[in-house]
């Protein structure tokens, strides 16, 4: 236990580690913008008036060690900065996004890991058969298949050519369908994958063995057995897989017209909105690296077969 | 000196897997290899489209002319043309030739800085480990996409910042892999003997332990190819890649999405381009991998 406490302790530190050096990466973001950052972000049409107060306002006339501590210590406060286009709080536009990504997320996350490890089973219960290779076609096409691309095509086939969902927007609960499953198609493909080479390495073992010489139904060996101890690998892709759904949530949002973080990054980029750029990028990043560790103290706290020396 | 090291090292290895017979059995197992041949079958044929672009097709993919925009498919132009006029079969022809000239460019940047950074982490060890494995660790911890998308929105637009962005995603997997490999490599006899009379560091990194480390860095370069075409082309179809009118598969599906309703073709066509080189350097990866080091391989 103490070995597992003295792991978590240098898994927590080094994620704290990371996110201060994604802190300093967002902070350099705006600093090394080519020409005056201030007059960069005011935008060719603002007066020496405004480029002036937004210069004393990012703290741009102080030295880079002093601007970075107080960015810290504003980090600390949950303050990002006011928008350059909004003079809103980057904070509350943010947080006024982040719902409907995180929505997006999870809703793709529930559909990938469903029909994930379905399929995987299925192809692991058959190895080398014309369902397994069918499987290793479309999970291949999965991972190798442009998510914008994707998209469009289920646009035109299922907005409209067979007018069954609706194309862009999130009016409607049915409008979540199309980019949850644009987005979910490269992890639905990645479990499908894992549950496949995860339930036949489990397959192999001795106890399955005796589960099936004492009788037990193949279906009882496959699911209780089989995927019940090959879970851990698989539960783990599932939740580095959920991070990454979030970043990639960005091409996804911008297809479909879908309200969330992504959206706004992308407006906010072709705005030269730096402030907000930066707040999204530094979500993103500590959303994905506290997943991250939360996956690898899970593995830790369910799997005791793992040493951690 | 460094002659009889390279002798001793052949002959350590030499024991139990010939250098020569171990290429020939690699090539045999890569052929057998049916969806790895086609994947490189597929690269072939994409490359060889894209470099004969000239010679297939006497459209020029920047030629504008407005009064045949949006063309269906005709003799002319057998897959019709875009909302300029242009011709797409000659945009897309022309087009891969820099999406994978973008691939290839990012993951060399990603290769050029990784595998010496890995090599320095593993090797070293102690506090250069430590610090080339956070900078790796911060590389990572912006999801997917973000990282390229965050660069750009930083260095602008165009083909040098596109490489850039996309190859510095590409730098921690070779770091961490090559760390890796180079962490068993250099408990090898032939590295300690390297070692023990007097070699330089630099040396034993770049003559006996890089050379040694090499057949997964090609797999995972292989493989990184795929992605740096998908990341590159995500920024074209954002508009913030390759800019119009230079014709780039990423771009032309970001400005075909305008005419989806009524030119459905505008995105159809390069997406299956994007689609077809990745999965060729998808398949062909697998392949590599399996034929190089049979157990890595995953299925």
């Amino acid at each position: 236990m103490t070995t597992l406490r003295r792991y978590l302790a240098e898994r927590l530190a080094a994620a704290v580690v990371t996110l201060l050096g994604v802190s300093l990466i967002v902070f350099l973001m705006v600093r090394v913008l080519p020409g005056d950052p201030a007059r960069v972000i005011a935008g060719v049409l603002a007066s020496e008036e405004e480029v002036g107060r937004l210069r004393s306002q990012l703290e741009l006339d102080r030295s880079l060690p002093v601007q970075y501590g107080s960015f810290l210590l504003r980090l600390a406060r949950g303050n990002l900065g006011v928008s350059a286009r909004t003079s809103e709080p980057v904070t509350r536009e943010v947080l006024g996004r982040l719902p409907r990504t995180v929505e997006l997320a999870v809703v793709s996350s529930a559909i990938a890991t469903a029909i994930g490890i379905a399929a995987g089973v299925a192809a692991a219960a058959c190895p080398y058969s014309i369902v397994d290779y069918l499987l290793s076609v479309v999970t291949l096409s999965g991972v190798s298949m442009p998510v914008y691309w994707l998209g469009l095509v289920l646009i035109i086939v299922f907005a409209i050519d067979l007018n069954w969902l609706p194309a862009a927007g999130a009016e409607e609960p049915a409008s979540i369908v199309l980019p949850a499953l644009t987005l979910g198609a490269f992890s639905m493909a990645l479990i499908a994958r894992m549950t496949r080479s995860s339930v036949l390495e489990v397959l192999g073992q001795d106890y399955v063995r005796t589960a099936r010489a004492k009788g037990l139904a193949e279906r009882a060996v496959l699911w209780r057995h089989a995927l019940g101890n090959a879970l851990v690998p698989i539960i783990t892709a599932v939740g580095l897989q959920f991070g990454a759904l979030l970043g990639g949530a960005v091409l996804t949002e911008s297809v479909f017209g879908w309200p969330g973080l992504g959206l706004l990054l992308i407006d906010s980029i072709f705005a030269r909105d730096y402030p907000v750029v930066q707040g999204i990028v530094l979500t993103f990043s500590a959303l994905f690296t506290l997943t991250n560790l939360l996956v690898d103290l899970l593995y830790a706290y369910v799997d005791p077969r793992i040493h951690y020396g | 000196m460094s002659i009889r090291v390279s002798i001793t090292a052949e002959r350590s290895g030499a024991r139990h897997r010939p250098r020569w017979p171990y290429g020939l059995r690699s090539w045999r197992r890569f052929r057998r290899h049916r969806a790895a041949t086609a994947g490189l079958l597929l690269l072939l044929a994409l490359s060889g489209l894209a470099l004969a672009a000239p010679a297939l097709t006497p459209e020029d993919p920047e030629g504008q002319d407005l009064g045949r925009a949006l063309a269906p498919a005709s003799r002319l132009h057998p897959l019709g043309t875009d909302h300029l006029g242009r011709d797409l079969l000659a945009r897309l022809l022309y087009g891969g030739r820099l999406s994978l000239l973008i691939g290839f460019l990012a993951v060399g940047l990603g290769l050029a800085v990784g595998v010496p950074l890995g090599a320095i982490s593993g090797f070293r060890g102690g506090v250069t480990d430590l610090i080339i494995q956070r900078f790796a660790d911060v590389l990572l911890s912006f999801p997917g996409f973000l990282l390229a998308l965050s660069l750009v929105s930083v260095l602008g637009v165009g083909l040098q910042n596109v490489v850039i962005a996309v190859g510095v995603g590409a730098i921690p997997s070779f770091i961490r892999l090559v760390r890796g490999s180079v962490l068993s490599i250099r408990q090898q006899t032939y590295v300690e003997a390297a070692a023990a009379i007097g070699q330089r560091q630099r040396t034993i990194i770049f003559c006996h332990v890089l050379p040694n480390a090499i057949a997964p860095v090609i797999v995972q370069a292989t493989l990184n190819l795929g992605s740096a075409i998908l990341v590159a082309a995500g920024l074209g179809f954002l508009g913030l890649g390759v800019q119009p009118p230079t014709p780039e598969w990423g771009t032309m599906l970001g400005e075909g999405r305008q005419y989806i309703f009524r030119t459905p073709a505008l995105t159809t066509y390069p997406g299956l381009a994007i689609f077809l080189a990745v999965l060729g350097f998808n398949l062909f990866g697998d392949g590599l991998r399996d034929a190089l080091d049979p157990r890595m391989g995953t299925r």
